[in-house]
């Protein structure tokens, strides 16, 4: 017996005769198999992968270069004092105080009901307004990563003559990469979770998926409890991965 | 070689180096002892600028390196510095801590600076650690490679930031052995340092800072023999 004619056998069944087992399968069947809802799910998951993609690639990007310009700038010979380098520096803390002092829900909000009201590529202004979010969490990552390397290594790799841009790229950089690598993954993780505010501005992933799927059949459980295991499935593969490469970075550590 | 002019240099309103002017010749060798925070280091960590003067100038073979308009890239090129905590890179393998510098900035070709590493790491007898990471070696062996690192820029003048100060007692020879063997080629060398024994047998003259300023500045025999500051006597009665 398949799923369907177990699902019709039940369907003959008075429903206060249904043991609670019959009952949730009836729930978890038309959450789940029903019309091919399944399908509707993954469609969301695929977009949520999407969006973190597209919000990864921008927020790493965004990340880099504000790392870049305050860390330059704060590294500056004392003396010397740029003043395109100052004024970048203030731009990219106001941005950065601006991300951090306000609600993600409030930003993603303001993205799609304010600046893009006329748009109707819903998703991609989630995209965006995550990634810029994102941005500014990795800025301060990197920053971290970068002010927290010895500065002896930087006088050596300078002493050598190397100037600043190489001795970020060969020596500096490579380690701090290896010292940011747990927090980048958690603020990935984040990111990823994140993707299911933008339902907030109707962009389809998973989360809007299940809310509809709840609408039609009033009966919101199952939909989110499988919306939540999708996610912990993806978070669990990507924790995988991460401690992977972790340990791959860490062969010259070992004494 | 070097010529130092009224250096002075303060961290805030803390003056750590007092109107300072020196001159160091070629193939001196230059022995500066002092008490903790007396500006001996400082005064060193000036002569490649990785600690900005406040004051004064600093002419290196007539270029004059205090000036913000001076390549200070050029001018490190031709100046070793050896750290206390060697500062070794710990993303590298020892044979690509010692090439690093030589192939980016363009002074040699892979295959030559590969070539000048190992023929250095023999010299100190480390040619079978450079496949090794910095992780895997002892204090003194770092401080070797320390050492072979700088030297394969092909250096005019060495600085030694107190290169025996972090290690353990067992390991000082061996390295004070590699930094005998580069005085006696003729390298010319300042370095700060707490071993009075290195400092009479090695050096050519030995400088006393103390409140940052030079107390006193004598060969190796008359400065232990017959110091003349009372601070410096002090100070000897207390190390000696």
């Amino acid at each position: 017996m398949n799923v369907d004619q177990l699902y019709a056998s039940l369907l003959d069944i008075p429903k206060t005769d249904l043991s609670l087992w019959q009952d949730f399968f009836l729930k978890f069947y038309r959450a789940w198999f029903a019309d091919g809802r399944w399908i509707s799910y993954f469609r969301g998951l695929v977009t949520t992968l999407e969006v973190t993609v597209i919000a990864l690639i921008i927020g790493v990007a965004m990340g880099v270069l504000v790392a870049i310009i305050r860390t330059a700038h704060d590294q500056q010979r004392p003396g010397t004092h740029n003043i395109l380098l100052g004024l970048l520096n203030s731009v990219c803390k106001i941005y950065v105080t601006i991300i951090r002092g306000t609600p993600m829900m409030v930003q993603l909000m303001i993205w799609g009901f304010v600046i893009f009201a006329t748009s109707r590529n819903f998703t991609l202004v989630g995209a965006l307004g995550l990634g810029i979010n994102s941005g500014a969490y990795v800025a301060e990552i990197i920053r971290g990563g970068l002010m927290s390397l010895d500065p002896g290594q930087m006088e050596a790799g300078r002493s050598l003559g190397l100037n600043y841009i190489q001795t970020m790229r060969f020596i500096v950089i490579p380690q701090a990469f290896k010292a940011i690598l747990p927090s980048l993954g958690n603020e990935f993780i984040v990111l990823l979770k994140d993707t299911s505010l933008i339902s907030v501005i109707a962009g389809k992933e998973i989360v809007y998926a299940a809310r509809a799927i709840g609408a039609r059949t009033y009966e919101y459980m199952f939909p989110l409890i499988i919306t939540a295991i999708m996610y912990l499935i993806m978070v669990l593969i990507f924790s995988w991965l991460q401690g992977k490469l972790e340990r791959r970075l860490r062969r010259s550590d070992r004494r | 070689m070097i010529d130092v002019k009224n250096l002075s240099k303060s961290f805030g309103s803390h003056l750590v180096l007092n109107n300072i002017s020196q001159h160091i010749y070629p193939g001196e060798k230059v022995v500066i002892i002092g008490p903790s925070g007396s500006g001996k280091s400082t005064f060193l960590r000036c002569l490649n600028l990785l600690e900005e003067p406040t004051g004064g100038t600093i002419t290196f073979d007539g270029i004059e390196i205090t000036n913000p308009k001076t390549d200070i890239n050029a001018v490190r090129r031709q100046m070793g510095m050896v750290f206390q905590h060697f500062n070794l890179f710990p993303n590298m393998n020892i044979c690509d801590n010692i090439t690093l510098a030589p192939v980016q900035t363009g002074l040699m070709s892979k295959a030559e600076a590969v070539e000048t590493a190992m023929a250095l790491l023999k010299r100190v007898g480390l040619e079978d650690k450079a496949k090794a990471y910095p992780a895997q070696l002892s204090g003194g062996q770092k401080q070797r490679i320390a050492i072979v690192r700088a030297l394969a820029m092909k250096p005019k003048l060495m600085l030694f930031d107190e290169p025996t100060s972090a290690l353990d007692p067992e390991m000082v020879g061996e390295v004070l052995n590699v930094m005998k063997q580069l005085a006696l080629d003729g390298m010319t060398m300042v370095v700060v340092t707490h071993e009075m024994g290195f400092a009479r047998e090695v050096g050519s003259r030995i400088l006393f800072i103390d409140g940052g300023q030079v107390q006193e500045e004598n060969t190796p025999e008359e400065f232990f023999n017959h110091p003349q500051n009372p601070r410096l006597k002090d100070f000897l009665s207390k190390v000696l």
